[in-house]
């Protein structure tokens, strides 16, 4: 009797792929580089494509590191047209991954046509992830990704920090900021592609962004929002899955996502301090005492100042 | 703020040009700091003031001209180098209180990886307590007024303790009670041989303030120590008769000589 069913395989995948997107995620929200996980994502799809084009191989890793290739290839071309070119973020955003994915569906099409009758190549399935298939590898190529990542993401938590809150005090220290960067992306591209089995091209950017963006709901300490976040992604991670396992119709992706966006919802409406319903229209008391509160304030700097 | 040795200048700025979109903003700019004092840098908008410190510190590329300090490249000398940025430079509501952002000025010598430790954050909590914000330590940074977040980065650049400050413009939109504190700080600074720049808004506490001064615009239209710098044809020839500054300009003049 094993405890390794293919559920629990899944499970474990997720829960990793959730918790260093929360990691990591925290950081690319912060640095406003959310959607260039999507970015990478939409690329990553050519990769695949031409990964198996050239090598014919079906191996994930094979496939995968054509995915990184390519993901990263639409990453570094959205920091170019930015410098480069007049166009605005979210006109390079667009631009690039439009294009990317154009690219990306025109070559599974020809995948398709071509390899018609055999069946594995199956790069479609990429699209909104396979989970229900991944294989002990699978998992254990994710749990290397993500072990790494957030490895690394720890070792220079302090850096990040730095870089994402002030970038011109970073340079100014002397730390390289555009290798640190560079670095962020890096980790971004890994974590989707890692995630690319699992949940999919078109879901897994979702990932890195909800559970930071939750997160950012509970706290204002830094440490904290990223640790919530790995929870946030990792029960997000687990629940998609078991659901999945349950309701048999569903793809275990999209679940996982909506998970998260529940937890958004929730952490949106509910957070004390940051969310809706604790924000919602003071009472003219709670005014008045806030208000007595700054104008006793105001009084005690006049007296000190005229002293 | 006399030409000798450039060697041992705290910072020589040597023929520095900075251009943007091929235009010039910044030409020529020759400038030697050579003693521990309060220096002014003023002109108009647009002088290019904010570009000048931006440009020693490496943040904007020059076109020409080297920068040194105490002999070296500026580059190997930001372990000495302290830094207040304007406020719009940073992300307000960034998950962080103010204890942690002044502890951010003891980053630079911890190296790579290394967390802060017990006596930096001891540390940051004197800086916090010189510019009298101690008691906003756990406070978002957000939540503070505008010269409340001003003295938390004044409190940063300290705990840096650099030898050489650059500030930009840290008194402008500030209350009275911050203004006099920040300057009351760097007064404090100059006396224990510290050499501070600042990117100065108003010229009528110019005089008040400063040892020396440098008026710019575009290029470096006069510099040295305030008596002989900071004159009325001077300050024309920086400000180009622009009708609007016309009665700041005779006010700060005035000031000049009432204070003499």
């Amino acid at each position: 009797m094993t405890l390794l069913t293919q559920t629990n395989l899944v499970l474990i995948g997720t829960v990793l792929l959730g918790i260093t997107a929360g990691l990591v995620g925290t950081f690319a929200y912060l640095r406003r580089q959310s959607l260039a996980g999507d970015v990478i994502a939409h690329s990553a799809l050519p990769g695949l494509c031409l990964a198996f084009l050239i090598t014919e191989s079906r191996s994930v890793i094979v496939l995968l590191a054509g995915a990184l290739i390519t993901g990263v290839f639409g990453a570094c071309m959205m920091a170019v047209l930015r410098r480069v070119s007049r166009l605005r973020e979210d006109a390079v955003l667009g631009t690039v991954l439009s294009i990317a994915y154009g690219l990306g569906i025109a070559l599974t099409r020809v995948i398709q046509n071509h390899y018609r009758d055999e069946q594995g190549a199956d790069l479609e399935s990429f699209i909104i992830g396979r989970a229900a298939t991944m294989l002990v590898g699978d998992v254990v190529q994710i749990g290397i990704a993500a072990a790494a990542c957030s490895f690394a993401v720890l070792l220079v938590f302090k850096e990040f920090k730095l870089l994402s809150f002030d970038e011109s005090f970073c340079r100014i220290q002397g730390w390289p900021a555009t290798g640190l960067d560079l670095l962020l992306m890096f980790l971004t591209a890994v974590t989707v592609i890692a995630g690319l089995p699992a949940v999919g091209v078109v879901l897994t950017a979702a990932l890195l962004i909800i559970p930071a963006a939750a997160a950012r709901f509970w706290t204002d300490r830094l440490s904290g929002m990223m640790w919530i976040a790995a929870f946030i992604g990792g029960v997000s991670g687990a629940t998609g899955t078991l659901l999945s396992a349950k309701l048999n119709a569903m793809p275990t992706g999209p679940l996982v996502v909506l998970t998260a966006a529940a937890f958004f919802v929730v952490s949106w409406m509910f957070a004390p301090q940051r969310g809706w319903l604790w924000n919602r229209g003071a009472s003219r008391e709670e005014l008045a005492s806030a208000a007595e509160e700054i104008i006793s304030g105001q009084q005690t700097s006049a007296a000190e100042a005229g002293t | 703020m006399t030409s000798s040795e450039p060697d041992d200048a705290i910072l020589d700025i040597h023929d520095m040009t900075v251009a943007y979109d091929r235009r010039p903003v910044l030409w020529n700019i020759d400038l030697t700091l050579n003693k521990p004092g309060l220096t002014a840098i003023v002109g108009p908008n647009g002088a290019g003031k904010s570009t000048l410190i931006k440009a020693v510190m490496g943040l904007i590329p020059m076109a020409s001209g080297r920068v040194t300090s105490w002999g070296r490249p500026v580059g190997e000398q930001l372990s000495r180098i302290g830094y207040v940025p304007q406020r719009e430079s940073v992300d307000w509501d960034f998950p962080i209180n103010v204890v942690d952002t002044v502890l951010m000025g003891t980053y630079g010598e911890l190296g790579w990886f290394r967390r802060p430790k017990r006596r930096h954050r001891e540390r940051a909590m004197q800086c916090l307590e010189r510019v009298g914000m101690q008691k906003f330590a756990k406070r978002q940074i957000g939540q503070l007024s505008g010269g409340q977040q001003q003295r938390v980065f004044l409190a940063r650049a300290l705990a840096q303790q650099a030898d050489l400050y650059f500030m930009d413009e840290p008194m402008a939109g500030v209350d009275a009670t911050t203004e006099r504190i920040i300057f009351e700080l760097l007064k404090t600074l100059r006396d224990a041989g510290r050499t501070i720049v600042v990117v100065h808004h108003d010229l009528r506490t110019v005089k008040e303030y400063f040892d020396d001064v440098v008026l710019l615009n575009v290029r470096v239209v006069a510099s040295g120590s305030v008596e002989s710098t900071f004159t009325a044809e001077k300050l024309q020839a920086t400000y180009g008769g622009r009708l609007s500054i016309l009665d700041t300009m005779a006010e700060a003049v005035r000031m000049q000589r009432e204070t003499r």
